[in-house]
């Protein structure tokens, strides 16, 4: 799909929610960024296409049950009546045409929808990186040495690509308005890559069921100018908290509705090292992952500029 | 060694705390359970029935018999798997905010996790093999299935299972996972209670029951087929049913051995799908689902030859396209086994693994929009009758294309990106569920209940019933559609945002609604059976049936059929009728049986103690457990007196009275 029919679609897309609605809840019909926008064209376009035969088909079935009821003795009656090459041929062509469609269209949103592809733009994206812990979102900001805690900030009208991990069990990072989802999974790494093309500040949360604390494992994640953006890093960078081997340790241990935190500083490849932990036995992972981030130098304050 | 060394050895791991002895809510409903069960004692002892209980039920080895114990075993389910319903449906009416609801995490998400299992393993898997049970062998025209007391096994091993979840409600605690217990969630480490192994020994010992049940249809369908019925003159029902076994047989090893190796994690220390030692929880997504997505076809196939039967029988025509029908559910059951994948779109597959498991997907579309097709090209031209078997299957097509168009929508990669684990998906799955199968397993139900027993169900009530499924479906699981669009995901204890709270104040009035076809349910069998002889089926024909089942009395006699039909056409009981042969024989015949044993009952209850024992490290009761299983299985290996033969007067004396009562 070439970019103009892909706008198109967003226009089209984007009508949507403007005539069914004028709250404010519906997150996937009422996308904020572009992969939000496509997600929701791929919907809005297979829908249409099955609606195609759908609509006749329920028709169908109410109009035939009605007229060939048994008290409606004015209506044909064929016994014996139970082959038509025609028909048959008929009923096996349309929907493989509809499926066919679909699988082009399937097709094709796989790979310009794909978590890991890059969002083509001329701005450099944000690195974020993720670890979903039970049962709070932390984000690390690898470029400007700051970290948060079930919040999130992201500059408007620039790529974001994140790189998403678990502490413990599985959980999926997802932005409604955004779009599309992935897992995070310990001892793994996923990638997604998202935008926002308004300012606005959006509701994150886990889309995969990862025990009691569940249901508060929300996050707020802010889309804001430039400036703004700049601003919330400087904002964490004046914070006092550090995230290094022991503040990591006191944040894995599993809470509930934690209040956002802000950390100046972070241990550098913390991220990685959190992928890493679990490559060691279940005992030893406190101590060892605990060693493994002890033996990174805290960066000084010249070398985080 | 003293006292405190050893209790452990001899309780395991139970004590006092797994009592759910401060939790009201618990206590109650195992109350109750006890209850139910005493008056169930009491009645059977106040009507004298435990020798005919023990000689005609439990022993049983009557293919009809076994199908009406599993039919029942999954209506009691049924109204355990929806009390659970309920409860989520009002928690979350009410949870909204900074409410909490009544149900506690803890609780509640042992309650979807029952709810889910329960539905599919102990509701909707024993109702259709019951009906496989009750129909299969009559309409081939055998006597029995292949392996009659393995058939009884197969049952006792479902109640065996089935048990040992409700035992869970009264000791300890059920799964808090989800109904498929993903790793690493339900590892050791985060689920160190003994709520994931109840959910492995229940499973496992239903799911070996489950297995060889598959086995024994195959058997039964390949080689007990009445002379002349080829392959292509099966009746539908008889087709899918052996589409379905293959699936079971294919499909139920996978999920043994995952929760094999999850049994292996959890009670050994291996590392299979642990976060650590190179363990991983992918490997375990992958595989159930290889189990689960053909398990759900395991489900929707039978009731769609159930669909079959009842639209060519009510419409007064051959179904439309029989073999493009057969072919369907071949397509159909083939390619349930490539499309596992679209379950886990986001889990970071490329996008040509998610392309080509939502593209196989989509595929099955094809052969099931013909199955549609077929189904309104079957009415067109003909004579609907609007019975309740009717009504249920109108619903049935009207909801399921809709479910059918919103599982295309999920099986895009790019559309499940923002739908995947939402309540969309919730909607999605009860759209074809409750809509494919529960209304399938009620249209069956009314439409074989004669067959089965020799009287109707009343109309009116079925009626009643079926509005009530029909719009509280509706109004139950729209809302979650909606839901679904606002980001509302599954699972949720409680939520924040307000403006869902009505959305789930109306689902959970169609849930209500629901609950009103169920009474409906209830009362209309406690009227037909109160009313039996009014509403006596004495033809064995009640509905001008076209297959063998209706070629015999209603209840079948014990050996089916007098005289073994001779099949020339499709639909062969509409061709006997049209040519006018009997199916009685000329001069009765002694007929061949297998006779009724202990073993399949006692060996299915002996693995009750055996999983509980399992699932509290009740070491010294498993190995006795175990060697008694074992043991009897041996024991009856010996007992060579396992059939006789129905002397030709007795079979003349029970067709002499059939006859007489019809004749009157």
């Amino acid at each position: 799909m070439n970019e103009r029919t892909l706008r198109r679609l967003a226009g089209l897309a984007s009508l949507a929610p403007m005539t069914m609605l004028s709250g404010c809840s519906w997150d996937v019909l009422d996308p904020a960024g572009s992969i939000g926008i496509q997600n929701l064209s791929t919907l809005a376009w297979a829908t249409m296409f099955m609606l195609i035969v759908v609509v006749p088909v329920m028709i169908m079935i109410v109009a035939f049950a009605w007229r060939y009821r048994s008290t409606n003795l004015a209506a044909d009656y064929a016994p014996e009546w139970s082959h038509s090459t025609k028909i048959e041929v008929v009923v096996w062509t349309i929907p493989a045409l509809i499926v066919a469609t679909l699988a082009v269209i399937c097709w094709r949103t796989s790979h310009t929808l794909d978590p890991y592809r890059p969002i083509a733009s001329n701005q450099k994206p944000v690195e974020v990186e993720v670890v979903s812990l039970d049962w709070k979102w932390l984000f690390i900001y690898p470029e400007y040495g700051v970290a948060s805690v079930n919040e999130m900030a992201m500059p408007v009208g620039r790529p974001v690509h994140f790189k998403i991990t678990s502490s413990s069990v599985m959980n999926s990072f997802f932005i409604p308005q955004l779009g599309s989802q992935v897992y995070s999974m310990a001892g793994m790494q996923t990638q997604l890559n998202l935008i926002a093309d308004r300012a606005g500040s959006y509701k994150g949360i886990s889309a995969n069921f990862s025990g009691d604390g569940f249901a508060d494992m929300r996050f707020q994640a802010k889309a804001m100018d430039a400036a703004g953006f700049q601003k919330w890093i400087d904002s964490a960078k004046a914070s006092p908290a550090r995230l290094d081997a022991a503040g990591y340790a006191a944040l894995e241990k599993p809470s509930e509705r934690d209040p956002v935190r802000l950390y100046g500083t972070v241990a550098p490849k913390l991220f990685d090292a959190v992928v890493m932990q679990d490559m060691h036995g279940n005992a030893q992972k406190a101590g060892e992952a605990g060693a493994q981030m002890t033996s990174m130098q805290m960066p000084s304050a010249a070398q985080q500029d | 060694m003293d006292m405190a060394k050893m209790m452990p050895m001899m309780v395991g791991k139970l004590t006092m705390d797994s009592l759910p002895l401060h939790e009201p809510i618990v206590m109650g409903a195992t109350a109750f359970m006890g209850l139910v069960g005493l008056g169930v004692v009491y009645a059977i002892h106040k009507t004298n029935f435990w020798v005919p209980l023990w000689r005609d039920w439990l022993t049983s080895v009557d293919h009809k018999k076994i199908g009406i114990m599993y039919i029942i075993l999954s209506l009691v389910m049924l109204l355990r798997g929806f009390s659970d319903a309920i409860m989520m449906r009002t928690q979350q009416a009410l949870a909204a905010g900074g409410a909490q609801g009544y149900l506690p995490p803890s609780h509640f998400d042992q309650v979807f996790t029952a709810h889910g299992v329960i539905m599919i393993f102990f509701m909707a898997m024993p109702f259709v093999i019951g009906l496989m049970n009750v129909v299969v062998p009559l309409q081939i025209g055998a006597r029995d299935v292949a392996f009659p007391y393995l058939n009884s096994l197969s049952f006792w091993l479902t109640v065996s299972g089935a048990m040992l979840v409700n035992a869970s409600l009264a000791i300890g605690e059920f799964a808090r996972t989800g109904w498929l217990a993903y790793p690493p969630l339900s590892e050791l480490a985060y689920s160190p209670g003994v709520g994931v192994d109840y959910y492995i020994w229940s499973l496992q010992i239903s799911g070996i029951g489950t297995t060889l049940a598959g086995v024994n249809f195959i058997a039964t369908i390949l080689k007990m087929r009445a002379p002349g019925m080829d392959l292509m003159k099966m009746p539908v029902f008889t087709w899918t049913t052996l589409c379905t076994n293959m699936l079971i047989v294919a499909a139920f090893p996978i999920l043994t051995v995952t929760l094999a190796l999850l049994t292996l994690d959890r009670y050994l220390g291996f590392h299979f799908f642990t976060n650590d030692m190179g363990g991983n929880p992918m490997n375990y997504v992958n595989l159930i689902w290889m189990w689960g997505h053909p398990e759900v076809y395991i489900l929707v196939i039978p009731v769609f030859g159930a669909f079959s039967e009842i639209v060519a029988t009510f419409s007064g025509k051959p179904l439309f396209g029989y073999k493009s029908m057969v072919y369907a559910t071949m397509g159909i059951a083939g390619a349930s086994f490539l499309v596992w994948l679209h379950h886990f779109f986001t889990m970071g597959s490329g996008a040509n693994v998610n392309a080509f498991f939502g593209i196989t997907t989509m595929l099955i579309s094809i052969p099931t929009g013909v199955k549609i097709f077929n189904w309104l090209f079957t009415m067109y031209k003909g004579r609907v009758r609007m019975t309740v078997p009717v009504m249920w299957t109108l619903g049935f097509m009207l909801t399921f294309v809709i479910g059918g168009m919103t599982g295309v929508m999920l099986a895009l990669p790019g559309a499940d990106f923002v739908l995947h684990n939402s309540l969309f998906l919730i909607a999605h799955f009860h759209n074809v569920i409750i809509g494919g199968v529960a209304f399938g397993c009620f249209a069956a139900m009314n439409y074989w209940f004669p067959k089965a027993f020799g009287f109707h169900l009343n109309e009116k009530l079925g009626k009643a019933a079926f509005w009530c499924w029909f719009v509280g479906f509706y109004i139950a699981f729209m809302p979650l559609y909606a839901l679904g669009f606002m980001g509302a995901t599954r699972r949720l204890q409680h939520y924040a945002d307000l403006a869902w709270q009505p959305y789930f104040v109306v689902a959970c009035a169609g849930a209500g609604l629901i609950l009103l076809g169920i009474v409906f349910q209830i009362t209309q069998l406690v009227v037909s059976i109160r009313d039996r002889e009014q509403n006596r089926d004495l033809t064995g024909d009640p509905w001008n049936g076209r297959t063998l089942e209706w070629a015999t009395s209603s209840p079948p006699p014990f050996y089916n059929f007098a005289k073994t039909p001779k099949v020339e056409e499709l639909d062969a009981w509409l061709d006997m009728k049209k040519k006018g042969i009997s199916p009685l024989p000329e001069t009765f015949q002694p007929i061949h049986m297998p006779r009724n044993t202990w073993a399949g009952f006692v060996i299915g209850i002996i693995t009750i103690p055996l999983g509980f024992a399992l699932i509290w490290h009740i070491w010294w009761l498993a190995a006795v457990s175990f060697l008694g299983a074992i043991g009897c299985a041996i024991v009856h290996s010996f007992n060579e007196d396992r059939d006789y033969y129905v002397p030709a007067e007795e079979v003349a004396e029970i067709e002499g009275r059939a006859a007489i009562a019809k004749a009157a």
